[in-house]
Parts: structure tokens; sequence; C-alpha cells
């Protein structure tokens, strides 16, 4: 039922049980903008496109300049691992920043759970490293309907993520976990690349996933400063090292995801396609 | 709305900015997979659909049509914007007019090498509105930034403008692509912020 036309009107509240169509004008520097918003409610369930109040309940570390951070926000649209958030943050002086951040819980739990980077010249990252537990945020969700993944495929599953790309990519490990009892295996092999062992994201998580489910694979690379009586590989990732890794999986219509920084994505994503992955089955996700 | 009382920000307020964007001095790259390689050696561009004369030109065919210069701030709907942009391109009107393009035609679907596709309107895409690129600051474009030709429309979010062009399609229909089934706006005006389906 569309209740269009009913006039401007300042709307506070942001439960309803119908279609509704509001309209807001606003005011920013030289530019009036008309805001046309529809709120879209099944059920007291709200839709991706609309900004939601999100609690901060929960902060900890998932490396050295990752914060894991959990935020409750009540009646929360559904999502896919792999897809993202845009949080925004408005000043007193109407300034609006937004950026996108990978969601890195699972669809199966019900608080949304990121993973924070420190940007040094950053104007979002700051803010919500300094936020404590009780504050309260805009974000809305989940976006992003291509560079996604469920349990609904069987094939096996390669993770590529550099830093904080491995994100959206430890969703998928997760929701790929829950399931562990109810399927037949699927392989899952995890290359992650980080400057240092402090930066390694969810690294303690990850050690246990490999005790839980015996077909999944992790291997490190670290790219900083040699560290003494570190096993893993030690060096940018390069072809040869994918081919180890991966090679015996490129038959097996394997689906790829790489995320991480541009550069370390395109020269990833070539070398698959180089080594015989098809390029339908690569999905990627550059961050910036 | 929400406002933070303690959040100052660190970058300047621009007119020239959309709201949610900040300005970038690189030239961030995102697409949805492996960059796709073409050489101009095997380049084409067909234009095709409700047109007098279905055109397909070979790249050295391309560099005879007229190329003009542009400078235009785009604006990418992951909230990055990159000012006085530098484009050459042959325009949108000048290959419409070669064509004959139908006057029952309604929409323009572009198409790029690596299966994606993307929906605009044809008044989005005439009176100098929209180019077929083929240099980025006075160089070939690269193929990460969508080389050797990509359709250029500023005014739109940047999704628009599809890399690695290699047909135009112009229908009476609207078709919406890759990204506008993907949970994206069907339209992509970054002065309404039009990013998302229900946007």
């Amino acid at each position: 039922m569309r209740m269009k036309g009913m006039g401007r009107y300042k709307v506070l509240g942001l439960r309803f049980k119908a279609i509704i169509s509001i309209e807001l004008k606003w005011s920013i520097g030289k530019k009036e903008r008309e805001e046309s918003f529809i709120g879209h409610l099944r059920k007291n369930e709200m839709s991706a496109a609309q900004w939601q109040i999100a609690t901060l309940v929960k902060m900890s570390f998932a490396a050295e300049n990752v914060k894991t951070m959990v935020f409750s926000i009540p009646n929360r649209p559904p999502f896919q691992s792999g897809q993202h958030y845009d949080i925004r943050l408005t000043a007193p002086s109407g300034y609006v920043a937004e950026r996108s951040y990978s969601i890195a819980s699972p669809p199966e739990e019900e608080n949304l759970e990121f993973g924070i980077e420190l940007l040094e010249n950053g104007e979002v990252s700051p803010y919500l490293w300094n936020m404590t537990v009780g504050r309260q945020i805009e974000m809305r969700g989940p976006i992003g309907g291509h560079f996604v993944w469920n349990t609904s495929f069987k094939e096996p599953l390669i993770l590529i993520g550099g830093g904080s790309g491995m994100v959206p990519l430890v969703s998928m490990l997760r929701h790929h976990m829950h399931h562990l009892e109810s399927e037949t295996f699927r392989e899952v092999r995890i290359l992650l690349s980080a400057k240092t062992l402090e930066r390694i994201l969810y690294k303690d998580e990850l050690a246990a996933s490999t005790k839980r489910d015996p077909h999944l694979k992790i291997f490190t690379t670290l790219t900083g400063k040699k560290s003494d009586g570190w096993n893993g590989y030690s060096r940018r990732v390069d072809q040869t090292m994918l081919a180890e890794v991966f090679g015996d999986l490129k038959k097996k219509d394997s689906l790829t995801f790489i995320c991480g920084r541009t550069a370390f994505v395109e020269s990833i994503a070539s070398n698959m396609l180089s080594l015989g992955f098809s390029q339908k089955n690569i999905k990627t996700e550059r961050f910036g | 709305m929400l406002i933070q009382d303690d959040f100052i920000p660190k970058r300047r307020r621009d007119a020239r900015l959309p709201r949610g964007q900040y300005e970038t001095y690189d030239f961030p790259v995102l697409s949805l997979g492996p960059t796709p390689e073409i050489s101009t050696k095997d380049w084409k561009l067909k234009v095709s659909g409700l047109v007098e004369h279905p055109t397909q030109w070979t790249w050295q065919e391309f560099l005879k049509l007229p190329a003009e210069n542009v400078t235009k701030d785009i604006h990418c709907v992951t909230k990055w914007s990159k000012f006085d942009t530098r484009w050459k391109g042959v325009s949108l009107d000048e290959i419409m007019r070669r064509v004959g393009v139908s006057d029952i035609a309604t929409h323009l679907i572009a198409h790029s090498y690596d299966n994606y596709s993307t929906n605009l309107p044809i008044e989005d895409v005439t009176e100098g509105k929209a180019f077929v690129a083929i240099e980025y600051d006075g160089e070939m474009i690269a193929p990460e930034h969508g080389g050797p030709a990509r359709l250029f429309v500023p005014h739109l979010y940047f999704w628009k403008s599809a890399k690695w062009l290699k047909g135009l399609e112009f229908t009476d229909h609207d078709r919406p692509g890759f990204w506008e089934t993907r949970g994206y706006h069907n339209y992509g005006d970054p002065w309404k912020e039009e990013r998302y389906t229900n946007d």
C-alpha cells in the first residue's frame, strides 16, 4: 500500500509495517537535494537501502592494526558472506563521510561483525577505533551482489586475502564451518598474505578451524622482515607459490575469491588465469 | 539521521563532491574479476540494434573518427571522486549520427569484453554527455582502467562508464545491466546519491 504524496513531514521513528514514502528536503552548502526515501518493510524487517542504527556491543583486536567491532541492529536484513555495509558519520556541521566495510560475521550470526583497519590518514577509521561499547552509528546494507558465496556451492573454495582483505573471506570460512557436520565435505583452501605475524587477521581462529575441519588447509606468507623460526612462505605472492598451493585444484571447477589492495588482487588474478583457472570462477574485491 | 557530536571531519567540504564522496588523488581500480587483456590488433567495436547502419570498427578505423579532449570530475559508487580527469574520445553524438540511430530507440546497452553490461537512457548519452574514450591523461588507457577503449559518462556513477568496451546496442526498452541486477541503482545519479537499488 503506497501512501505517496501525503505532504512533507519529518519522521523520527523508524519502525513501520507498511510501504511508505517520505520526502525530506536537505540543504548542504549551496546545493539543495531532495531525498526520496522509500522504506520497504516485510514483517518488521528493514530494507538494505535504509540507514539502520547500529549499537556497538563488543570490540577486540583481529590483528595489530585491525579491530574487530561487533554491532547489534534489531531486525537487520539477511546477507550473504562477501557482502559489505556502508557506514556513515555525520558531523554537527552536516558534513557526511561514508565508507564501506566488509562483513566478517557469517549470515548465521545475529550481530554484525566488521574488521576495521586503522588507516594512518583515515577520516572514518580513527573515529570507529575510538568508539566505546554502547555508542551508536548509522550504517546500511548488505551491499554487493557479485562477490558472494554461500554453502549451496559444493565446489572447492579458494580464498586468497591480503591484509584486511581477509575480512570478507573469513565470513565465508565461518559460514562453511557452521555447516561442517551437516554436509559432505568441501575442500576449503586459504592463502593469506600479511606484512608480519602481528598483522595476520584472526590468527588463532584460523588455527583452531584447521583442527575442527581436517580438509581445511591454510597457507601464510609474510612479506615484511624475515621472522626467526617462521616456517611459512616469506615473500610476495607469486605464480610459483600459487601453483604450489592451489595447482591440484585447477581442474576441479573451484571457486576463487581474491581480496586485498588493488596491486595484490591484480597480480594474483592474472597469475591464476595463467595457471589455467577459469575466468568465470574467479571473483575479485579490491580495497581501493 | 544520526549526528556524531564528536566526529571531526579531516577533509575539506567541497561543492564539487556529491554527498558521501571523498576526493582521491590516485586512480583506484575496481572490477568484478581479472583484467581482460585486449590488443588493439584484435579490438573491435560493434554498434547494433535499432540503427540504420549496423557497424563494426577496428582500432585503426575507429582512430579515424573525430575525437575530442574532455576534462571532467568522475564519481565512483565506492565513494571516491577524482577531479579534472582528462580523456580523449569520440562522442556518442558522432557515433549515433554515423550509424543512424532510430527515433524509436530509448536506451543504450553497453557491452564489455568480460561480459559486463550496463544500461543508459538515450538522453544521457547525447549532447556531449558521453564518449567512447581512447586516451586517459594523454596516453592509451591502461588495461586495468578499461583500455583500449571504454565508455565515458561522467555525470553518472562511474560503473556506467563500461570498461573494455566491445559493443553499443541501441534498444527500445530498458535492460538493467550487471551491477543494476546485483543491488545497484538502475540510473545512478551521484547528486541524488542513487547508489543502490532502492535509493
